[in-house]
């Protein structure tokens, strides 16, 4: 439950602290950190306009994409206390479930009929694509390293103790915040601020959502990010008590953001065909990942 | 009788000077002429005469500065065999032709539509029922972009073949933006107005369409300018091209997602086109330039300001050039992206920074100086590769080049002229041609007057009208998600094209 509560907390802020970190960055003064929350609770009270072209898929699925990342924030532990669901395997089901959301979001925008948005579906089914094996290796490797496959008993019974531990635990994270980025659309695959159609992917599907359903699609984005820094933030708080753990949380969600600034700030987007390659190179770190867990546990070698 | 007849920059002579030669001896002529690399066709079009319609063709010889002209009457019905046929570059003059006196060629490749102008000769023919270029293909898909930018900048409709996410064809249809200012500059009979349609023929060329229009205007009134107007004008060119290039910059850093590039070339343009406030109270530099006097002097006080912009310019500028042009993410957008070859671009006929990042030498201020610029020797920056790079890197090179003429010229700093004659009616019966290389490239207006020395005919070329099939052969097997970039880096003007 308190997993749950802090990750909707952070989600708040988590845009904000980026728009500012590019800001200051690019010797702007900027919005303040609200404002990405200001903008969406507008748009929640205004309604939505919906082509004639479109059908019921694209009406429903912004509100099935949304609840599918609040299901997969509920599986999410924090420290000792689970995730408000916890069972054997919900690993799979986080990833399927996110899965489902992004499935609605795809059809949705294949129903408006629109040239662009077809394309930008067909990008993000394919980068999705590429970047499930190095989300399943990744965690796999730690299934097989505690002996457990829950994310709570993973993460309490993860107990760094050589050398070769905290490296799998950096390339974890690292693997962890690139398909963070991947999933959330950000640089260096796509161009979040970008107004050009033809180089978008996840903006160019919601060109036609409007009002109530932007607004959820946004905020959905927002939770996505606080639910990967949780998930990174887990790697590191341990079993230590509430009174550290939560502003250790609230310390990595506020790193994972302005590190997220600063890197869209000083560097420009990949080439669209370089992006595959890319997202296999975090597969095959997350072999990495796994070849390590073989070693630690004596397998291998 | 000679085939020509040769004419420098801004010269006025008498329009029954330009021989008459039958069509054939025309096109054979002329075609001959631009087989050599040096000459290239700076303006060829058509205007109405006793029912009959007569083509003027004028090739601008880079090697010796001459304009050579000629002309030919034809009948509106008949049809022609094409200059295009024999060279490309020729394409765009003969669909405008072919698009408002209806002559038919019989050779010409594609006659598509350019502009839908009000006094096009089928009436017909619009927008709305333009059939696009279309591939009957399973596995490709159409994209159409436009007419309504994303970035709401100008319109114009952008229609791609693609395989994937790999462009096979793009076809650009323009002619949103047209107002007929051609037609406007013979409606208007005062200078003022006339000043005024020449400063918005291009909102971001307004130095180099005025520059032409005063040049030439003066000439038809048989005024030539005294060093302080020429100063300025040459200034305010060079200015231009700095403010813009820069601009450019940042817009291609952004459309590669480089926020640093963005917003620090962003700024840096700033300062520029403050100065055209400072010096003529708009930061576009209209109401700069005009006609036979000035009244905005440059003086001392304003040189000073202008020191202080550029000290505070340059090192900003040459750091964030380091930055960008070494970023291995931005070289990793710009390099081998949306190539011109060199045989593309003399095919089409490419002019100004777009030849001259593929490595074809074209640029007015060397080969057919006009104001200050025939007093030094200019030398082109020329890159070969015609990438994306390559078009950054003449931005680059341009800035810096601009500065230094720019601080050249302020070291001698010509008295403002206080007994200026006043401008004398313009000749009666003459032709007069223009070039300005302005900042995307060769400018040409030409102007016909009549027996009382009214404006009859006023033609107006901005170098878009070239270019634009280089974009359109640029993207050609490149990805679809790089027409942005590809796009900005040509930079190339609707309203330009579209008059």
């Amino acid at each position: 439950m308190i997993s749950f509560v802090v990750i909707i907390l952070a989600s708040l802020f988590f845009s904000g602290i980026i728009v500012r970190t590019k800001s200051i960055a690019s010797g702007r003064k900027g919005p303040g950190i609200f404002q990405p929350m200001k903008d969406i609770f507008r748009l929640l009270k205004k309604g939505s306009v919906y082509s004639e072209t479109s059908s019921f898929v694209f009406q429903i699925a912004p509100s099935i994409y949304f609840a599918s990342v609040l299901m997969a924030i509920m599986v999410i532990p924090f420290g000792k206390s689970e995730g408000i669901i916890s069972f054997d395997g919900d690993f799979i089901f986080f990833a399927y479930i996110l899965a489902l959301g992004k499935f609605f979001s795809i059809i949705s925008a294949m129903d408006t009929g629109s040239s662009f948005e077809g394309m930008g579906a067909s990008r993000e089914a394919l980068y999705s694509l590429l970047v499930e094996p190095a989300f399943f290796i990744l965690m796999g490797s730690f299934a097989l390293f505690t002996g457990h496959t829950s994310f709570h008993d993973i993460f309490i019974s993860l107990h760094f103790g050589s050398y070769v531990a905290y490296a799998l635990g950096c390339l974890a994270t690292f693997v962890l915040i690139m398909i963070a980025m991947i999933e959330n659309s950000r640089m260096p695959i796509d161009d979040p601020k970008t107004h050009l159609e033809l180089t978008m992917i996840h903006e160019v599907m919601i060109l036609d959502n409007s009002g109530f359903d932007l607004g959820l699609i946004l905020h959905a984005s927002n939770l996505k990010f606080a639910m990967y820094g949780a998930l990174i933030a887990n790697f590191f708080i341990d079993t230590l008590p509430f009174y550290l753990t939560i502003p250790i949380f609230f310390a990595v969600q506020l790193i994972f953001a302005v590190a997220v600034g600063v890197f869209e700030s000083f560097s420009a987007r990949f080439r669209m065909n370089h992006n595959a390659q890319f997202i296999f190179a975090l597969t095959s770190i997350a072999l990495l990942i796994f070849f390590g867990v073989l070693m630690v546990i004596g397998k291998f070698i | 009788m000679l085939n020509y007849i040769s004419v420098k920059n801004n010269q006025c002579i008498p329009f029954s000077s330009i021989p008459v030669l039958e069509y054939e001896q025309f096109l054979d002529y002329n075609t001959s002429l631009v087989k050599e690399e040096s000459n290239h066709c700076v303006n060829y079009y058509g205007i109405r005469k006793q029912g009959k319609i007569v083509l003027i063709c004028c090739i601008a010889s880079d090697a010796d500065g001459l304009i050579h002209i000629s002309s030919t009457e034809v009948k509106p019905e008949v049809q022609l065999e094409s200059f295009t046929a024999r060279h490309l570059a020729f394409h765009i003059f003969e669909r405008e032709i072919h698009e408002n006196f209806g002559i038919s060629y019989i050779d010409h490749p594609w006659l598509k539509p350019l502009r839908f102008p009000f006094n096009s000769f089928d009436k017909s023919s619009g927008i709305a029922n333009y059939p696009f270029y279309k591939i009957e293909s399973e596995e490709l898909h159409e994209v159409g972009v436009g007419p309504i930018h994303a970035g709401v900048i100008e319109p114009g409709h952008f229609r791609f073949i693609c395989n994937g996410e790999q462009i096979l064809h793009l076809e650009i249809q323009l002619g949103f933006q047209h107002r007929g200012i051609e037609n406007l500059f013979l409606e208007k009979k005062t200078l003022l107005q006339r000043t005024t349609l020449a400063e918005n023929i291009a909102g971001d060329t307004v130095a180099g369409h005025t520059t032409a229009f005063v040049n030439l205007w003066e000439s038809l009134c048989n005024f030539s300018p005294e060093a302080d107007l020429q100063f300025a004008r040459t200034l305010a060119l060079e200015l231009e091209r700095i403010a813009i290039h820069t601009g450019g910059l940042s817009a291609m850093c952004t459309d590669v997602a480089y926020q640093l590039g963005s917003s620090v070339f962003g700024r840096l343009r700033t300062p520029i086109v403050n100065y055209f406030q400072i010096w003529g109270g708009n930061r576009l530099a209209k109401g700069l330039l005009r006609a036979g006097k000035t009244n905005f002097p440059f003086d001392k006080v304003l040189e000073e300001k202008l020191q202080t912009v550029f000290n505070e310019y340059k090192p900003d500028f040459d750091e964030m050039c380091k930055e960008t042009f070494s970023l291995p993410s931005v070289l990793g957008r710009f390099e081998k992206t949306g190539v011109v070859t060199k045989e593309q671009a003399l095919l089409t006929g490419a002019v100004g920074m777009t030849a001259r990042s593929s490595g074809v030498n074209k640029d007015i201020r060397a080969s057919h100086p006009h104001d200050y610029y025939q007093l030094s020797e200019h030398l082109p920056v020329i890159k070969k590769h015609g990438d994306v790079f390559s078009r950054a890197q003449i931005r680059r090179e341009e800035i810096k080049q601009s500065i230094e003429h720019i601080r050249k010229l302020l070291e001698s700093i010509p008295d403002e002229n206080k007994k200026r004659q006043e401008l004398n009616p313009p000749s009666s019966d003459s032709f007069v041609l223009s070039l300005v290389e302005g900042w995307r490239g060769e400018i040409c207006h030409c102007a016909i007057t009549d027996e009382n020395g009214e404006l009859t005919h006023y033609k107006v070329k901005d170098p878009s009208l070239h270019n634009w099939l280089s974009l359109a052969l640029a993207v050609r097997n490149n990805e679809i998600s790089d027409f942005p970039i590809c796009n900005k880096s040509f930079d190339l003007s609707y309203c330009g094209n579209d008059l």
